[in-house]
């Protein structure tokens, strides 16, 4: 499988453009570890602690809201209509192109 | 004052097991922490979700491996400090160290080993205006003496255990007590769901869904506060409010100790004994940092195993000492107990 392409504004507007690998079993939290931007995923990916909170600026399918991830956003602050946790969210290929901006640290 | 020979800043996993090889060594430990309980993130975060890369282990509860470590240090007999949270050091001129909490507590060592994870957990404070003006003048973000809610008017907010728990505890305390959660599920465990469930058709909890709280009004103390319900605002009168938004972790003080910090870690030599840039302060687990880290529990029993061989060497400079084998020779706990391997039997065969 081949590589996709993610382009990540971090929190003081940077905009990174980066390749994410769609065969490692990788969600947007990790994306974001592995290119060593400023995102804490304390939790480690369980949706647990929304310290990995970003917003979705394209239009690109994703994976339907979980129970346990709207629940975090709910006690999330910072939160938007197109709030998500990261660790929720694993590359595929449908997600070539993907725009998203990591959400203020708390 | 506390005095120990490793003094450890965080009681996670990490942190229990370097008592443990300590122990081994006869080397007395005692930890701060602080949260209220020991197991760090384990038990605060995530007690009930499986962990499956500690050695041995092909499935262990994060919460079951905590109790296992303190199951198996307890012949070590660590002392601990709880729910304080360590605040200053200051080095001694034999080289020992003074640290101090911020409830005033002190512990003296020749040896500091910070263990801290990602840090000491502060809670999560709502963006709300003034929020600052009313902490303990009515807003606190936890619980120490619930006797201060008795026959008092509290709102708690929040969805999740500690939510729960604290509504269920306080509707027997509080005169009132009301819960506000921006959705009408709750994250928190069944039972304590069900039984806020009963205490609302009981009238003993009045719980406010979906909402949240938007503004605070007081005079000097918090007198009030705005709940909006979908898009309708409602003021609610109230003597307390306790927001309850979960814990997130932050380097805390230990970042003005004067260590060497990179990317929100303390910088060791990992070539030798996990060691900071100040001699006797050791760094071991999440909290430290070096050239191929990994932030793994089974990384953290190593830096654990190897600072201990080296705090031993600088408490005791001129005596000699090889590391032993529990197979071989047993522990013999500070408590006067004894573990060792059976011995074999020897027969004679006539």
């Amino acid at each position: 499988m081949s590589d996709i392409n993610i382009t990540i504004t971090d929190r003081e507007g940077t905009i990174h453009k980066v390749e994410a690998p769609t065969d490692m079993g990788m969600n947007l939290m990790e994306l974001c570890k592995a290119w060593e931007l400023p995102v804490e995923g304390t939790c480690g990916g369980m949706a647990m602690c929304a310290s990995c909170q970003i917003y979705i600026h394209s239009d690109h399918p994703l994976p339907e809201m979980s129970m346990d991830e709207d629940l975090m956003l709910a006690e999330a602050f910072h939160v938007k209509d197109n709030s998500r946790l990261g660790c929720q969210i694993q590359i595929t290929p449908e997600l070539d192109g993907l725009e998203i901006e990591i959400a203020p640290e708390v | 004052m506390i005095k120990t020979d490793i003094l450890i800043i965080g009681a996670g996993p990490t942190g229990l097991f370097a008592v443990f090889e300590a122990g081994l060594l006869k080397l007395k430990c005692h930890l701060i922490d602080a949260l209220p309980q020991p197991g760090g993130q384990c038990a605060e975060i995530y007690p009930k979700k499986p962990i499956y890369d500690i050695p041995g282990f092909p499935e262990v509860l994060a919460g079951d491996l905590v109790d296992n470590l303190m199951e198996q240090i307890k012949p070590f007999d660590p002392g601990f400090t709880l729910g304080e949270r360590a605040e200053t050091i200051e080095k001694q001129e034999d080289g020992s160290f003074i640290v101090t909490t911020n409830k005033g507590t002190k512990h003296h060592a020749p040896v500091v080993a910070i263990a801290g994870g990602l840090g000491s957990f502060e809670p999560r404070k709502p963006l709300l205006e003034n929020l600052d003006q009313y902490e303990d003048k009515g807003i606190s973000y936890i619980i120490r003496d619930p006797e201060v809610y008795r026959d008092k008017r509290v709102v708690i907010a929040g969805g999740g255990d500690s939510a729960l728990d604290w509504s269920i505890f306080l509707a027997d305390v509080a005169s009132e007590v009301t819960l506000i959660h921006r959705r009408n599920e709750f994250r928190g465990a069944l039972d304590s769901v069900e039984k806020v469930e009963e205490l609302k058709k009981l009238g003993k909890i009045n719980l406010i869904t979906p909402a949240e709280i938007t503004k605070l009004h007081g005079n000097g103390h918090l007198e009030a506060v705005t709940v909006k319900v979908d898009a309708e605002e409602q003021l609610l009168e109230t003597d307390h409010f306790i927001p309850l938004f979960g814990l997130s972790p932050k380097l805390g003080p230990i970042a003005n100790w004067g260590l060497e910090i990179e990317k929100n870690a303390i910088k060791v030599d990992n070539t030798l004994d996990y060691q900071t840039n100040i001699p006797g302060i050791y760094a071991i687990g999440d909290v430290n940092t070096y050239p191929g880290k990994l932030k793994l529990i089974l990384c953290g029993f190593h830096e654990a195993t190897l600072m201990c061989q080296s705090a031993y060497k600088r408490i005791f400079p001129e005596k000699r000492y090889v590391m032993k084998y529990t197979t071989v020779s047993g522990i013999d706990g500070f408590d006067g107990t004894r573990k060792e391997a059976e011995k074999a039997v020897i027969k004679t065969i006539n």
